[in-house]
């Protein structure tokens, strides 16, 4: 693939998806000289940014690095503790494993994002799940909080969208909502790992939130 | 790592095509394994063929009474899926039993299939590893293997298959696709993984520029009490010491139908022949299973620090097993 | 020395700012992102810079061909021992890197890479190509391990073997007898951060930024081994992601960041990876333990013998202190607590949460436990029963002991009079069920640290001293101490930490740090207090100031035995099929003086009692003989507890009044979670299957391996 990438693609594309569901074959992974770097064009928080990536840059590193945006943590830059944790179109990730220039057309929310815009904030300027960690000190050095909140988030949405968890009765009725007991929510948040041990009140924190 | 070129595939032929062009090249789906071995400097591919946005993300109920599973269906959604859900629990459970959320909701079907190895010296290049680097040796067969294979290894290699959903699918017959510059074929789940033998830089039978496409779930096996329990060092997020998948199927009071696959303990999911055939008009008991048990684990030769494994999945299988002879859903 | 139960929801004397559960002051940064650690400091024309570590045991490097890595787009330089700027020697060994060609262990740094980006300096790491001169090397504990001696002394400065009456004698004239021994594996501290460092040349000036527990110890190290006035040196850690211990002094990523930075005279940043740090940032030695206790038939303790054989590194001394709770615990006449430590080529032990007794611990309460077995007594009521007068090596008195009262208190709570002693008395289908306890003991540690305090004319207050909050609280806490100190509410107080350019302060470690801060910021405050009493009008543009320096009273010698107590509690549920063990409910009753701010304590010990679960099931790591490395070097093979593992934990305290520790009356709680809190976890596990374990972790294999040779 050959040729720079000419994005065509509109905010409201890239919110809805089009441009990702769109065949790429026409240079996405275009290479401005080298061949080991392509123009990629990434919603962050609501606002699109066009790069030049590096192939090898991992959406932690773009995040981190190019955009400045250093909420989402690096704990071990192997998907092994969670910290990196933000939602690519809606859905909770590890984002030290996902290289940037795949993800052209995604929308991205980062710990940053969260209290942006009027809706889930309570009036503070938190979001309402930011405002339970602080209610509830479900946090102590702070490292794997972004990770935790984003990845709390995305598991309640999971619930709420029927995804069972191992903890989950088998014989639960395939699409309808899990309700997020303590277990379930303790084993959602598995991936986040917390060396602080701030788990029973992140839990506690979580449980605020829910509807 | 090394700098690399990205292509994106629009079709299935694009990426045969490109993969063709660049021998050295990997695909890439969900990543989650391939792009860690790249850190650690184990994949060194001089491409990416980016296969994600392939339309192979789908779940369909073929006319025959089985299913498709695109390659690049998350393992999130497939195990989510009201359809394997009812169908086969085994493969909904093993999947949840795996990784984390983050991981599953990035991990594709073909990808979990292709995982390689956690073993230690694997993954580490300054030290000697026969699957990473033919001929320089095995770390592991004289080294920290108490996660190590107990079941079909060899003086090569003696590494395990770390995934649970591979397990499931060799339990439940499940039939592998593949795409490749030789056209398509489809290989038995249980017989996609290989044994190390000496070549254990071979994980599975698919060949250069070979891509999964899907897997078939048959019909074979569709609504039978299926389960899969695993045993690990931490509540979650963990891999399995030994793990256990089975679907049996009782008739008349004698099992008629026995898929049984070992997790945890060898190069590949384990399916465990010898057992299913000594249970197949047996009375389902709870003695019928230790027996077929013990008579696949007669095989089994543990490395100095693993005898463990044998015990465990010995009582893991019974208990697996015996769980659903008694059709009491599956407990962890 | 009234103590009551307290439930740390109200403060204990409303309207003082000590002791309430006051918000994180930093909280909001934390939650939404913004909190700013030492990879984070985005300074223009940064580059970033990668470790290369060595790949064998014990050697020589032979030499270093960088030529491939620079050729590699994006390489600025590659740093070896044959071109890195020379130092002074550091007082701390492992500091000295790319000074010299000697690989003292595997992991050891041998060059440094530094590229525009992440990916070229780590690529460029991955193409150095390093020849060596392999030594024979030996990295195997073992008891009888040829060179174990006796050092002169342990960590902490504790003697390495005290020897009190006829240790021997009384052991073996004893009517009950428990002879045992322990071995508790090398363990990571993982703090969720790993170490990272910015630094930043600006003429001859020197900025850096680092993850560590205490910035003023870093630049003395700074300042010493580059040779630069301590004066044109400023260090910052803002916020740091945990410690542990592991960041109580400089690690080789701050003299590698500040080393690059001269060298290539831009801006770098050294993040070391997750793998990297089992190698180079010390870990808990593996410490094996044989625990002889002698008793009379009524339980009391006739004689006490522990001794610990661990490891040390070739290149420096670290003995974790295993043994010294023992000095601490019990009473008894006779008695012998020894140190042994064999030097290996294994990479340099360190400070992880409560070293000594943390292992120690769990050796001697598990012994404790095995010893009411023998008695058939009940474990608390043995524990009573050997509750001493007075410290029973050093024979000083405590300043106040509280642990019946815990021990009592969590027994009332964890409803351990519904206990039915007999092991494997409790069975649910394939679980087997059991209750365990543990006593925790840490000692109260302070010392001297400067600060100041300012009123400024618009009626508010800033406070000044170097403390770093590595997750504990510390700048609430300071807040606190002032807010009382001054007579103001908490939000007149502004509070200024983690930073050299402030008053200089010891680093947060050994459970000093709200002890030894928050003295000097006590003493400052009330000067301040004083000269604005003496002040009439407005105040001056400037504000008034007032400085302490605590030296001299912090340190002073105390004629009074000083230790926080504690006990825990836990339920664990063991399955026959598989060999699980999981913890279903932890609690503990701590006495720890008085408690500063009852939601960030509450917070510390809980974390405390965490890792504690970890140590006791998940947590372990294996040295690789024929390697020389950990072989669980990353998160998916070093098994830190996740959610799932950790159910309801609660921490609770005991309100104790004691007027010969500091000016705030308290202990300091980061350490004494852990403590004993593994004991109580394997206490419960024999309880639950009659089968005693004596090696952690309690992972799947031993526990199985266990019930089988036991039929259960």
């Amino acid at each position: 693939m050959d040729g720079p990438h000419h994005s065509t693609a509109t905010r409201d594309d890239v919110r809805h998806g089009r441009a990702a569901a769109r065949p790429a074959a026409d240079g996405a992974g275009g290479a401005p000289g080298d061949g080991h770097s392509s123009t990629t064009t990434i919603e962050v928080n609501g606002v699109p940014h066009t790069l030049a990536v590096d192939n090898r840059r991992v959406l932690l590193d773009l995040l981190r690095e190019d955009l400045g945006l250093t909420g989402a943590k690096k704990g071990c830059d192997q998907g092994q503790c969670g910290a990196c944790t933000v939602l690519v179109d809606g859905r909770r990730v590890n984002s030290c494993l996902l290289p940037a220039v795949a993800l052209d057309g995604s929308a991205v929310t980062t710990v940053e994002g969260l209290a942006d815009g009027d809706e889930g904030t309570d009036g503070d300027g938190l979001h309402p799940l930011q405002r339970a960690f602080l209610d509830r000190d479900a946090f102590q050095c702070g490292y794997c909080t972004p990770g935790q909140i984003c990845s709390a988030l995305g598991a309640i949405g999971e619930a709420a969208a029927g995804h069972p968890s191992h903890v989950t009765d088998p014989g639960a009725p395939p699409g309808r909502p899990v309700p997020l007991t303590r277990d379930e929510i303790r084993e959602r948040l598995s991936g986040n790992l917390c060396r602080c041990g701030a788990y029973p009140h992140i839990v506690e924190a979580v449980e605020d939130v829910l509807p | 790592m090394k700098p690399f070129a990205y292509v994106r595939a629009g079709s299935l032929q694009e990426a045969a095509d490109a993969f063709t062009a660049r021998p050295g090249a990997r695909y890439l789906a969900g990543g989650t394994n391939l792009m860690d071995l790249m850190k650690l400097g184990v994949e060194q591919p001089e491409a990416l063929i980016d296969v994600s946005r392939l339309p192979l993300d789908t779940v369909e109920e073929l006319p025959d009474g089985s299913l498709r599973v695109g390659a690049t269906v998350r393992n999130s959604d497939l195990a989510a899926h009201p359809v394997v859900r009812d169908r086969y629990p085994a493969l909904s459970r093993a999947l949840l039993a795996g990784a984390s959320g983050q991981l599953r909701n990035v991990a594709t079907t073909g990808g979990n299939l292709l995982q390689r190895t956690r073993c230690p010296y694997f993954q580490d290049v300054t030290k000697p590893c026969n699957k990473r680097s033919p001929g320089s040796g095995c770390g592991a067969l004289e080294g920290v293997h108490r996660d190590h294979a107990v079941l079909g290894h060899s003086e090569h290699c003696v590494a395990t298959h770390p995934s649970d959903m591979a397990v499931a699918l060799a339990a439940l017959d499940a039939r592998v696709e593949l795409y490749g510059p030789g056209g398509a074929r489809t290989v038995p789940a249980a017989r996609f993984h290989r044994l190390p033998g000496d070549h254990p830089e071979r994980d599975t039978e698919i060949l250069p520029g070979e891509l999964v496409t899907g897997v078939v779930l048959p019909a074979l096996t569709a609504g039978l009490p299926s389960a899969y329990r695993k045993a690990r060092d931490r509540a979650s997020y963990a891999f399995a010491l030994a793990s256990t998948a089975a679907v049996l199927e009782v008739t008349d009071g004698a099992v008629s139908h026995a898929g049984i696959a070992f997790g945890g303990v060898a190069h590949r999911p384990w399916r465990a022949r010898r057992a299913e055939e000594a249970l197949l008009g047996a009375t389902p008991t709870r003695a019928a299973f230790e027996e077929a048990v013990d008579l696949e684990l007669s095989a089994a030769r543990p490395l100095r620090d693993n005898a463990y494994k044998v015990d465990l999945v010995r009582n893991v299988a019974v208990d697996v097993l015996a769980g659903l002879a008694s059709r009491t859903p599956d407990r962890v | 020395m009234a103590t009551t139960a307290d439930t740390g929801i109200a403060p204990a004397d409303p309207g003082s700012a000590v002791g309430a559960p006051a918000e994180r002051r930093e909280g909001r940064q934390k939650v939404t992102g913004r909190a700013r650690y030492a990879a984070e400091h985005h300074l223009p024309g940064r580059a970033h810079a990668w470790p290369v570590a060595a790949s064998v045991a014990r050697g020589r490097v032979r030499s270093v061909d960088a030529s491939a890595a620079l050729d590699l787009p994006g390489v600025i330089d590659v740093l070896t021992h044959g071109n890195a700027p020379r130092l002074a020697a550091p007082d701390d060994p492992v500091l000295a890197v790319l000074q010299d060609d000697r690989v003292p262990h595997r992991g050891w740094f041998v060059a440094l890479v530094v590229g525009e980006t992440l990916e070229a300096a780590r690529a460029g790491a991955a193409a150095v190509r390093v020849a060596y001169e392999t030594e024979e090397h030996d990295v195997t504990l073992d008891a009888g391990h040829p060179g174990a001696h006796v050092p002169e002394e342990a960590n902490g400065g504790h003697p390495a073997r005290r020897e009190q009456g006829d240790p021997e004698g009384a052991f073996a004239a004893s009517a009950v007898r428990v002879d045992t021994g322990y071995r508790v594996p090398p363990l990571h501290n993982h703090p969720m951060e790993p170490h990272s460092s910015t630094a930043h040349w600006d003429g001859d000036r020197l900025v850096v930024h680092t993850s560590s527990q205490g910035t003023t110890p870093v630049r003395t190290t700074l300042a010493a081994m580059f040779e630069v006035p301590e004066e044109r040196i400023t260090v910052t850690a803002e916020h740091v992601g945990g410690g542990f211990g592991s960041k109580g002094t400089p690690r080789p990523d701050v003299v590698l960041a500040v080393m690059a930075a001269r060298h290539t005279g831009r801006p770098v940043t050294v993040a070391l990876h997750r793998r990297m740090l089992p190698s180079v940032v010390g870990h808990r030695a593996p410490t094996l333990h044989r625990v002889r206790l002698g008793a009379g038939e009524d339980g009391r303790l006739t004689g006490v013998l522990h001794e610990v054989v661990t490891h040390t590194s070739r290149i420096k001394e670290f003995v974790e202190q295993a043994a010294v709770p023992a000095r601490v615990m019990y009473a008894v006449t006779d008695s012998l607590t020894e140190h042994r430590v064999a030097p290996l080529d294994v990479p340099t032990p360190s400070w992880m949460r409560a070293p000594g007794e943390a292992p120690g611990m769990y050796a001697l309460e598990s012994a404790m436990d095995e010893l009411a077995e023998a008695l058939d007594m009940d474990p608390i009521e043995l524990r009573i029963a050997n509750e001493p007068d007075t410290e029973p090596d050093s024979g000083k008195p405590f300043s106040s002991r509280h642990l019946v009262e815990c021990l009592r208190e969590g027994a009332r709570r964890f409803g351990w009079s519904r206990r039915d002693p007999r092991p494997r008395s409790r069975r649910e289908g394939p679980l087997l069920v059991g209750t365990g306890v543990a006593a925790a003991t840490y000692p109260v540690l302070v010392s001297p640290s400067t600060a100041s305090a300012h009123a400024l004319p618009d009626g508010s207050f800033a406070v000044r001293v170097n403390a770093t909050d590595i997750g504990t609280g510390a700048r609430t806490v300071l807040a606190q101490i002032a807010a009382d100190a001054l007579g103001v509410p908490l939000d007149r107080v502004r509070i200024e930490i983690g930073s050299t350019e402030l008053p200089a302060a010891p680093l947060a470690g050994g459970s000093s740090g709200s002890a030894s801060w928050g003295w000097s910021v006590h003493d400052a405050c009330t000067r301040l207090t004083a000269r604005l009493a003496g002040h009439t009008g407005p105040l001056p543009e400037g504000g008034l100031s007032a400085r302490a320096d605590t030296t001299g009273t912090a340190d002073a010698d105390s004629p009074y035995a000083r230790h926080a107590f504690g006990a825990h509690f836990a339920e664990v549920a063991v399955d026959t099929v598989t060999g699980e063990t999981r913890v279903r409910r932890m609690l503990g009753v701590f006495a720890a003086g008085r408690i500063l701010n009852a939601r960030t304590a509450r917070s510390q010990l809980i974390g405390g009692m965490t890792m504690g679960l970890g140590m006791a099931l998940t947590e372990g790591s294996t040295m690789d003989a024929a390697f020389g490395d950990f072989a669980e070097s990353d998160l998916a093979a070093y098994h830190v507890p996740v959610h799932a593992d950790v159910p309801d934990v609660e921490a609770h305290w005991i309100d104790e009044d004691d007027p010969h520790l500091n000016p705030m009356g308290s202990k300091g709680v980061g350490e004494i979670g852990i403590v004993g809190s593994a004991a109580a976890v394997g206490n419960a596990v024999h309880h639950a299957t009659g089968v005693r374990f004596r090696e952690l972790p309690l992972t799947p294999d031993r526990v199985l391996a266990g019930l089988r040779e036991a039929g259960v």
